[in-house]
């Protein structure tokens, strides 16, 4: 997809001044967090899974050559086939070619950030494919021709009026010519048109949550129902998944199960979980007569043995979004590429270049929710400041922030000028506060204090305080 | 060189070595695989198989499933022609063609139409056996294969599944044995779906709503076959 992640600032302005998006992250900032926080407290394991959990990943990172390779094999054992892609052009050529050996009109589609990732959709478009989502997060965004804002709720940023208004435009072809405003026959509504179209599409393509060493086997976890569909109804099943998703056994695949759902929206285990391996058996009626996985790498073999190779431990749950004050604030699109949030922050410098995404690892407090959260426990503040640290190394931020962080630098070596400097500024904004004990207004500050004022600090530095209470 | 060499050469040369695993190394993490080594299993389900039973009870049913007993595998056509009638469904039931079902005595209800085969399109009402229960969660564990067809799980309007409880179990990994004792050491059934719950979506302003695209209600009847 088009990346647009050097317009953060003006990306993030704008959602702040969207009413609907306000409402929907506030839904977001409330119905995640509280699930999430439940669900934890009810396995009283759920601490030590996140632990083994995160080794499991690490086990694999460090194996992930070995791994990979017994999949393949496994793949082929069952009737399958793996193709393996360096790059998202070559995904997305391969997906082609299968689409074209079927002769394939139409795809079925369910949720997979991977196709997102490589833009397949407009790519089968421009080919003569129809591609068709149907997990009803991404078919409203299909229709809305606009990217996911959230990893697990694609269309979180759309009010219950903007899809009534979609379906009206778009299914009046199918003989709904009335404004339906009831969310419950909205998503009967979806899944009445969509349910021929499992039926007749000629490939079905899902992504996958995790890919089993073990038995060549991928797995995928929905609650609609509608990746089991796609993949069940077709004559071809696609499952498209990056390199790191792989896990050796199935005794591993159900400890990183109980911790996905989990933090992902605070379910015990998401409605549907699906272990597909290899193609239909000679005698079964039913399932499709071709299983390809198409892997790809884009970029993320070059993130192992680095300070990056702990983001490829991530399950895609979204729990660091959805903890995020940054991306309650500002919302998934403002970070310009597929992955938002802090995983975004952590991961799109890599995938598509610090200088592109230069804004990303800024936009953070450093508050640290993410890494509380994370089900494998990746360290995104650390990697956040990597990503600082390299951008300031290698000069691509604006010259004048450049050189704030650079005499910043200078008094932070020499901890007795920062003293006197900060002693000093705070007794100076006391004084420029006067009785109010508020500045309304700061030079070089005014983007700041235009919207509000300054409180002025009272009284001592941090230090001196400090000091005064001998560090109690 | 292939894609398939660069990508394997990147990830070596990170892991900063040039060639595959070492002949030792690949004997440790291939036994690791074939070890089948269990991680942490949640207590909640380590507990007799009369409380497994309750515990998936209370939790699928939380999900939004029903759950009916029923004490032998003959008494399965009475609870579904009830519950069919119960709940104003069609008396049309798609069935997979599994002896384990379709030798229940379902002459002895009429009414009831029978009717075997994948699941497709038109099916109101879908029945299939479930290969195995995980308490823990409240999760249906369905095995694919030529009587099993994975579609009746998913296309019908409503799901009905039959368990046996002794096919009760505590934790996945458990199951995950069954299935290896059944099919064969590292083989699976083409698909292996967990089920926890009928169908259900939250992509409209993050509202639960059931029924998306799978079965709009799921209900289970279980055999009691375990004393």
């Amino acid at each position: 997809m088009q990346v647009t992640s050097r317009k953060f600032k003006e990306n993030a302005h704008d959602a702040m001044q969207d009413e609907n998006l306000r409402a929907a992250l506030g839904r977001v900032k409330q119905g995640f967090t509280t699930a999430r926080a439940n669900a934890a407290a009810e396995l009283p394991e759920f601490e030590d899974l996140r632990d083994q959990a995160r080794d499991i990943k690490d086990h694999v990172l460090e194996n992930l050559d070995y791994y990979l390779e017994y999949f393949e094999q496994k793949v082929i054992e069952a009737g399958g086939q793996v193709h393996w892609c360096s790059t998202a052009k070559e995904a997305r050529e391969t997906i082609l070619k299968i689409c074209r050996d079927v002769d394939a009109k139409t795809v079925t589609k369910g949720k997979s950030m991977i196709t997102e990732e490589i833009g397949l959709n407009k790519f089968l478009e421009s080919q003569g494919v129809e591609p068709i989502e149907t997990d009803l997060g991404e078919y409203i965004i299909q229709l809305a021709d606009e990217p996911p804002s959230h990893i697990i709720g694609p269309a979180v940023h759309k009010t219950k009026e903007q899809v009534t208004e979609l379906f009206y435009e778009h299914h009046q072809q199918y003989g709904y010519t009335e404004r339906e405003e009831d969310p419950e026959k909205l998503v009967g509504e979806a899944r009445a048109v969509l349910r021929h179209k499992y039926v007749t599409a000629d490939v079905g393509i899902t992504g996958a949550n995790f890919l089993v060493a073990e038995t060549g086997s991928t797995a995928i976890v929905t609650n609609e129902g509608n990746g089991d569909l796609t993949q069940s109804l077709a004559k071809t099943h696609i499952a498209v998944a990056s390199i790191e998703k792989v896990i050796p056994t199935l005794e591993d695949v159900s400890t990183v199960m109980r911790v996905l759902a989990r933090s992902a929206t605070g379910q015990e285990m998401s409605v549907y979980t699906t272990f597909s391996t290899g193609p239909k058996r000679d005698d079964d009626i039913d399932g499709p007569e071709n299983f390809h996985v198409v892997l790809l790498d884009g970029g993320r073999s070059e993130m192992i043995g680095t300070e990056l190779q702990e983001l490829l431990r991530c399950i895609r749950c979204g729990a660091c979004m959805n903890h995020c004050p940054v991306y309650h604030a500002v919302g998934g699109h403002s970070y310009g590429w597929v992955y938002p949030g802090p995983i975004g922050a952590a991961l799109n410098p890599q995938m598509v270049g610090i200088e592109e995404a230069i804004h990303l690892p800024n936009a953070s407090s450093f508050c640290g929710r993410c890494e509380e959260v994370c089900p494998v426990r990746i360290p995104l503040p650390k990697i956040l400041r990597y990503w600082r640290e390299k951008s300031f190394e290698q000069q691509i931020g604006p010259k004048p922030q450049r050189w704030g962080i650079e005499i910043w630098g200078f008094f932070a070596k020499r901890p007795w000028i920062y003293r006197l400097m900060t002693k000093t500024a705070v007794r100076a904004l006391k004084l420029m506060s006067g009785k109010k004990g508020k500045i309304r207004s700061l030079p070089f500050n005014n983007g700041w204090t235009a919207v509000r004022d300054l409180p002025a600090p009272e009284g001592a530095t941090f230090m001196e305080q400090w000091k005064k209470r001998e560090g109690k | 060189m292939d894609a398939k060499a660069k990508i394997l050469g990147r990830i070596r040369k990170g892991q900063g070595s040039e060639a595959a695993v070492s002949n030792e190394t690949a004997d440790i993490l291939s036994a690791r695989i074939k070890s089948h080594a269990r991680g942490i299993i949640p207590k909640r389900g380590q507990i007799p198989l009369k409380d497994q039973i309750a515990l998936f009870q209370k939790k699928i049913e939380a999900l939004g499933a029903t759950v009916a007993h029923v004490e032998k595998a003959e008494d399965v056509p009475t609870a579904v022609q009830r519950y069919l009638a119960d709940n104003n469904m069609p008396s049309r039931v798609k069935i997979t063609p599994s002896k384990e079902v379709t030798d229940l005595p379902w002459g002895e209800i009429p009414t009831l139409e029978m009717v075997e085969g994948a699941g497709k399109e038109e099916d109101m009402v879908g029945l299939s056996p479930a290969f195995a229960a995980i308490a823990e969660s409240g999760t249906l564990m369905m095995a694919s294969g030529a009587d099993t067809p994975s579609t009746v799980n998913f296309v019908p309007e409503n799901h009905i599944v039959v368990l046996k409880s002794s096919h009760m179990r505590g934790s996945y990994e458990e199951t995950w044995d069954m299935l290896r004792e059944k099919f064969g050491e590292a083989v699976m059934p083409r698909s292996v779906n967990f089920i926890s719950g009928p169908s259900r979506t939250a992509d409209i302003e993050q509202r639960l709503i059931m029924g998306a695209h799978g079965p709009k209600e799921l209900h289970i009847i279980m055999v009691n076959d375990d004393a």
